[in-house]
């Protein structure tokens, strides 16, 4: 891992600021935050543990464990919750059988609420991967996922 | 010619362009925002360069520029605002505006419009009274409003800077560096009465005269990208409909104050915004617009981009250079020195939003009195909004300061959906409030939204009809800014804590009498013990609530009743007899298997077991209606309780 990560890592040597890039760029490639990688950053970079640790913590995107193959995403913004996000995530909790914030025990799904995904006149909104469907119906949810999911 | 060597290249260039462009006779604009990606614009697209194709036309825009002839070219365009309807199609010259076209729909416009001259008339716009609204100018969404900002949306391909160029990019900065100093772009700015768009509405002319006063450096700019307001997309839009003018607007305000470097800091929830910038950065350097030795002129800039990690709080100027530092990005304390004067590595540095770069170029080419006479006195220019929530026609507008919400939301939007009836309308995302119907006829303006109780923000306008829940709607904002506090100030981290939990207990059915003092008491705490403005507003949304909806709170607490039907613990499903026509339906999609009933015989919900999901509601025909919420809850009866317990 240690070879994997450096490739990504050196283009910003000597870069303090570029914490934030690099640890994107980690999570690009890992898929999430690994203990090890966030160690390996710090030993590169030369910055204390605990201030890789407590920037990657204090920002939404990253995630500190394994995620699933495919990954649903509630938006959760003003227009969706109005229209009904609510009802959206709960359904989709039951046809995945996780809760929200939670990867499914054999990593096929991940399901989360995210902030605005700023698509608000197609509310409620939930992007699945990399496709955005609209206007989505509770009764429907079957139907997304079989268009958007990774076999 | 590739590249502009002098201030004065830039009109040969605009042009080679303009005339470039002239040689494609016909073209077809897909809108590629990303509501319209949604809907399949690409799809149509691809569609639209394979039908053309077909026909032995090559799209290839490069062709003109060889002063060759193209019948019918294909591009892709930014958003054109009207969301709702897409993907949406536009033929020029003519204007022509198709709305909800399919990859399906391709050939027969093509044929209709290439060898037919017509149009076709079931994809135009269907305006109320049941005529087609032939072009853009025609649809009621467009014809009031006033264009600035997005007036490049959706009318040139932002991949392209050719196209820029093309409708006077880049002249405005030909033009300072041509006849004007420094201070004299300060004082076009000042004079403009451009206020920042951003939300807070400082002074745009200030900021940038303190940019240019302040004596250390490097000085830098930096764009605020980071659009944090759930149910806000207008920086988003801007940014991926027309990079260009905001580049053109940060280069000015380079110039202005002396800055050699620059950072747009993008949202990461936005990657086709940064594809999209970072492709425009990459073409104005190469056109010699940006980077080293600008226009041939000697003066360098030059614009990073940074992806944002997802943090609201970082919307805040300090906490968003501290990011960009690779920190955690909390607020400075107060007092402490402006941006101006300690910002980005504690340099000197301008920091404005997205839109108020984006209306520089305009106002340096049609002069500060041309946008301070659009507008009012003391808010200039026009304002940006994402009508959404529940409005027939939901969107990005543009509309000039001072007009009410009321042209807003029935002129310009339509109404309300399905013969609803107005609630509210929101502004200004979580530090905002919620505005009932006696005060539609407030001006759009800083101060009157103000006044209200409301902000303008940053442009969300999320309107709320007799279905939205007023105290679940305060509870949604609260528990925003609660995850979103970073927390190192005490009344801002507990205060929206206790806030929301106060909040939950009520939708919960758990409220108590002085609950509502309670919240009163808490707010103003929040507000005034907290350092940066998230904190400070956070509890607007509670108080815009009690002081226009305070009646929805009593039903909540003293007779455990949601109005609006949302708060699931306060609330039942029920099956009418007179309407249930047995058709199974709801029994097979109810979740939790809490209907029973034989077939074309009435059903009926244990409410026992049903977890108010609401599915057995949308399924149910709507020839038969048979399902009602009804709240408070019917009570469950004590037999069916006893069972569920066993």
């Amino acid at each position: 891992m240690e070879e994997r990560l450096s490739a990504v890592l050196s283009p910003y040597e000597g870069r303090k600021d570029a914490l934030i890039p690099m640890l994107q760029k980690v999570q690009e490639e890992l898929g999430y935050l690994s203990e090890e990688a966030m160690l390996l950053i710090a030993r590169t970079t030369g910055m204390p543990e605990s201030h890789v640790y407590g920037v990657a913590t204090f920002y939404a995107q990253f995630y500190f464990s394994r995620r699933g193959k495919n990954q649903t995403k509630i938006c959760s913004g003003t227009a969706c919750h109005v229209k009904g996000a609510a009802r959206v995530k709960d359904a989709f909790e039951r046809e995945l059988g996780i809760s929200c914030g939670s990867t499914s025990a054999d990593y096929e799904h991940s399901l989360e609420t995210v902030a605005c995904v700023g698509s608000c006149a197609l509310a409620p909104v939930v992007v699945v991967n990399e496709d955005v469907h609209g206007q989505v119906q509770t009764g429907k949810i079957d139907k997304i996922l079989e268009q958007s999911i990774k076999d | 010619m590739q590249k502009v060597n002098s201030p004065a290249d830039v009109a040969k260039m605009r042009e080679i362009c303009k005339a470039a462009f002239a040689r494609q006779k016909l073209r077809f604009l897909i809108c590629a925002g990303t509501g319209c990606i949604a809907g399949g614009s690409l799809d149509v697209y691809e569609e639209f360069k394979r039908v053309i194709g077909e026909r032995g036309i090559d799209v290839n825009v490069d062709l003109l520029f060889e002063n060759k002839e193209i019948e019918a070219g294909t591009v892709t365009s930014g958003c054109h605002g009207f969301c709702q309807m897409g993907p949406l199609v536009r033929v020029e010259p003519a204007g022509t505006f198709y709305t909800k076209v399919r990859a399906k729909d391709v050939e027969e416009i093509v044929t209709a419009t290439l060898d037919e001259n017509a149009v076709i008339e079931r994809l135009l716009y269907e305006k109320p009274d049941g005529s087609h609204a032939a072009t853009e100018e025609d649809v009621p969404f467009y014809n009031r409003q006033q264009r600035i900002v997005l007036g490049g949306c959706g009318t040139i391909d932002p991949e392209d800077i050719r196209e820029y160029f093309a409708v006077d990019g880049f002249q405005a900065l030909a033009t300072i560096f041509q006849e004007h100093s420094p201070e004299d772009v300060i004082e076009i700015v000042k004079e403009s009465g451009l206020r920042g768009r951003g939300g807070g509405g400082f002074p745009a002319g200030r900021k940038w005269e303190a940019g240019l006063n302040a004596k250390a450096t490097p000085k830098y700019v930096v764009c605020n990208g980071d659009e944090g307001d759930p149910g806000a997309f207008m920086d988003r839009s801007v940014l991926e409909a027309n990079p260009q003018s905001v580049i053109e607007g940060m280069t000015i305000a380079a110039y202005a104050i002396g800055a050699e470097f620059g950072v747009v800091y993008v949202r990461a929830e936005y990657p086709l915004a940064v594809v999209r910038l970072l492709k425009a950065i990459e073409q104005a350097k190469e056109y010699g617009v940006l980077g080293d030795n600008i226009m041939g002129t000697g003066f360098n800039f030059d614009i990073e981009v940074f992806q944002g990690a997802g943090a609201f709080v970082c919307g805040e100027s300090t906490a968003l250079t501290l990011s960009i530092e690779g920190k955690r990005g909390m607020p400075r304390v107060a007092p402490r020195p402006r941006t101006t004067e300690v910002g980005l590595f504690d340099k000197p540095t301008l920091l404005n939003n997205v839109k108020s770069f984006a209306y520089v170029p305009d106002i340096i080419r049609k002069g500060a009195g041309w946008f301070k006479s659009i507008g009012t006195e003391s808010s200039s220019g026009t304002a940006v909004f994402a009508l959404t929530g529940n409005i027939l026609n939901a969107g990005l507008i543009e509309v000039p300061m001072g007009i009410k919400l009321r042209e807003i939301i029935y002129d310009i939007g339509g109404g309300i959906p399905k013969g609803g009836s107005f609630k509210a309308v929101q502004t200004g995302g979580p530090s905002g409030g919620c505005l009932p119907e006696s005060l539609l006829d407030t001006p759009i303006d800083y101060d009157s939204l103000d006044e209200a109780g409301s902000i303008m923000g940053s442009g969300g306008m999320v309107v709320m009809d007799e279905r939205t829940c007023m105290v679940d709607v305060a509870r949604y904002f609260l528990n925003f800014t609660e995850e979103e506090s970073c927390g190192q100030c005490v009344p801002c981290r507990l205060g929206t804590k206790q806030l929301l939990e106060i909040l939950k207990d009520i939708c919960a059915g758990k409220g108590r009498k002085k609950d509502i003092d309670l919240l009163v008491e808490l707010s103003h705490s929040v507000h005034g013990g907290s350092v940066c403005g998230l904190g400070q507003t956070a509890a607007n949304p509670v108080l815009t609530t009690l002081r226009y909806f305070k009646d929805e709170y009593e039903a909540h607490i003293n007779d455990k009743c949601c109005p609006a039907r949302v708060c699931t613990n306060l609330i039942s499903y029920r099956i009418m007899e007179d309407k249930c026509a047995g058709c199974t339906l709801c029994a097979r999609a109810c979740p939790v298997d809490a209907i029973s009933g034989e077939k074309k015989e009435v059903h009926v919900i244990d409410q026992g077991l049903c977890i108010q999901c609401g599915v057995c509601m949308e399924k149910c025909p709507k020839k038969f209606s048979a399902v009602e919420c009804v709240s408070p809850k019917i009570p469950i009866p004590a037999k069916e309780k006893t069972e569920v317990v066993a």
